[in-house]
């Protein structure tokens, strides 16, 4: 029980959250722990509580939404009820779906700043890490541009960037890639698994395209009208009729695997990605 | 139809965002503008309405210069959705919204309440006909916006990203509508970056990158070329990826549909038995 609970980084039970004014809570009955270091996959249809679930984790709930909460959540070891939302700052940074709602300054490296010229932070110190933002999110040569003349891709690195500088130990990214061409995306998808891999920053990644963050999650967490239905490996969610059902964007790779099966076609495993798929398939091709 | 000839636009900074497009639309065609963050695809589509004018060269819509006609007035043929609906939501209400175009190009109230209805009813969001559409989820305003435009039925549907902040399941419904639309006939053009929604419909692409069309032709072929989509920031759907991988084997490397994908290895495994 110790033990888990120094690995717990976010812990919620039977948390419960209605908006103001509304008649029914957007998050149900949600106990769900994330470990220090996973990179977690948060996936549902629009309108599953995906956004407020996230809004719990950094204090935006209850401390600007106000409305009623239930329950109890620890992120980083503090309360969320009873710390507030700059303190939770500290431990937890947020990436917007649309950089343009994120960037205000008029050069980059004023935006990355921003945040730690809020916490008052010495001028060196604040350079240092600056640059280290910059460079660990691959934009170093953008930081004397106004971040409203960037590529959609590049603001949205910036954002990261600027989220980075605070070194958070946890990091909830909201659809980061949605307007990004796939290489692109790809690039972002690499900045935050080495983000993860390296750093062991705690990633939650809200995503409705998982072919593309598959081969980086450890786990996948399904919501569905507020409750969280699922939670496994990217495999076994993948493979789960109730993923299917729910409407889960299954990867090509894993329906290739199913359309097989139905067709007496068995591969060993249930691959996630196109490397796992391409190795069953020369296998059984060559088998066979 | 349309036709842009030897399109050039360069932006007030300076910027020079198309260098030379020739590209003819037919009437009735499902084309999708892929291609690099910055390549010039919105920029490109944006001539399609008039809501911009050639720096030179000339875009045609049914053989007429978007110089010489207004925006309102080829807006009547081309609708445009935006990227993001919030650049094109204003009204008080989703239905105000549906109906300000229709008030706008003067049609008699009883056709702007049916039309109204229909578009409501076709993207499935009748029951936020009173709410304010800034109350609404990303992909309900996405919808809002959609909806406000097919409501005075367009000739040319323009959507720019439609797939963004889509669910899967709200991605789907999008997909039969456009194929839909397309089998009656409109003319649909979709700017994206969504690979895999384009090899699910398979239409004509444009790869675009640096202002400059890469190269054109079906999804199945553009897609496939390893070479011509990185040029293009563009990864190839995970099926065409598979067989790639798998091409030493002899599998055909031009697949993008994961059916015709399991009848190939199906034929080929039954082979060996």
């Amino acid at each position: 029980m110790l033990a888990n609970k120094t690995l717990a980084i976010i812990e919620t039970t039977d948390l419960t959250y209605t908006y103001p004014g509304a008649t029914k809570p957007s998050v149900k009955e949600v106990s769900v722990t994330i470990n220090k270091g996973d990179f977690v996959i948060l996936t549902g249809p629009s309108g599953c509580g995906k956004t407020t679930l996230c809004r719990c984790f950094n204090g935006l709930i209850p401390h600007f939404y106000n409305g009623n909460l239930e329950g109890k959540i620890e992120v980083a070891g503090l309360s969320v009820a009873d710390h507030k939302i700059h303190e939770l700052a500290r431990h937890v940074g947020l990436v917007f779906q649309n950089p343009e709602n994120q960037l205000f300054a008029l050069s980059v490296e004023k935006d990355v700043a921003f945040g730690l010229e809020n916490f008052a932070m010495p001028r060196d110190e604040m350079r240092k890490r600056v640059d280290w933002a910059l460079q660990m999110a691959g934009i170093t040569e953008l930081s004397e541009r106004p971040p409203h003349e960037l590529s959609g891709g590049q603001q949205q690195r910036v954002a990261i960037a600027s989220v980075l500088a605070m070194q958070p130990d946890i990091m909830i990214l909201d659809e980061p890639t949605s307007f990004l061409d796939p290489v692109g995306a790809q690039k972002i998808f690499e900045v935050i698994n080495e983000l993860n891999k390296k750093l062991g920053i705690t990633l939650i990644l809200v995503e409705h395209r998982l072919d593309l963050a598959a081969k980086y999650a450890n786990n996948v967490i399904v919501m569905d009208e507020g409750r969280v239905v699922l939670n496994g490996t990217p495999r076994e969610i993948f493979t789960s009729e109730e993923a299917r059902l729910i409407g889960v964007g299954i990867p090509k790779a894993t329906k290739l695997y199913q359309h097989l099966k139905q067709n007496g076609v068995y591969l060993k495993t249930a691959p996630v990605t196109t490397e796992e798929t391409a190795n069953l398939l020369r296998e059984a091709l060559k088998h066979d | 139809m349309i036709e842009v000839k030897d399109l050039h636009f360069a932006y007030p900074t300076g910027l020079e965002a198309l260098k030379g497009i020739n590209l003819t639309v037919d009437d009735g065609e499902f084309l999708a503008v892929m291609g690099q963050n910055g390549a010039g695809k919105t920029t490109l589509v944006k001539h399609f309405n008039g809501l911009l004018k050639p720096t030179a060269g000339e875009v045609l819509v049914d053989g007429v210069s978007t110089r010489d006609v207004s925006v309102a007035k080829l807006s009547r043929n081309v609708g445009f959705v935006f990227q993001n609906p919030d650049h094109q939501l204003f009204s008080e209400t989703v239905e105000e919204e549906i109906g300000f175009a229709l008030k706008n190009f003067g049609f008699e109230e009883a056709v702007i309440k049916k039309q109204v209805d229909w578009a409501l009813n076709l993207l499935d969001i009748t029951q936020y006909r009173k709410t304010s559409p800034f109350m609404l989820s990303g992909g309900e305003r996405k919808r809002v916006a959609l909806a406000s435009i097919l409501a005075w039925d367009p000739q040319v549907i323009i959507l720019d990203e439609p797939t963004i902040g889509q669910d899967h399941q709200q991605k789907e419904k999008l997909q039969q509508f456009i194929l839909q639309l397309n089998a009656q006939k409109k003319t649909v053009v979709v700017v994206t970056h969504d690979v895999e929604f384009v090899a699910e419909c398979n239409p004509r692409v444009i790869l675009m990158s640096q202002g400059k069309i890469l190269a054109e032709g079906m999804a199945e072929k553009v897609l496939t070329n390893p070479k011509l989509v990185a040029q293009a920031s563009i990864v190839p759907p995970q099926i065409t990826q598979v067989f790639l991988e798998l091409a030493d084997l002899g599998l055909p490397t031009d697949v993008i549909d994961v059916h015709e994908a399991t009848k190939i290895l199906l034929g080929r495994l039954r082979e060996r038995q």
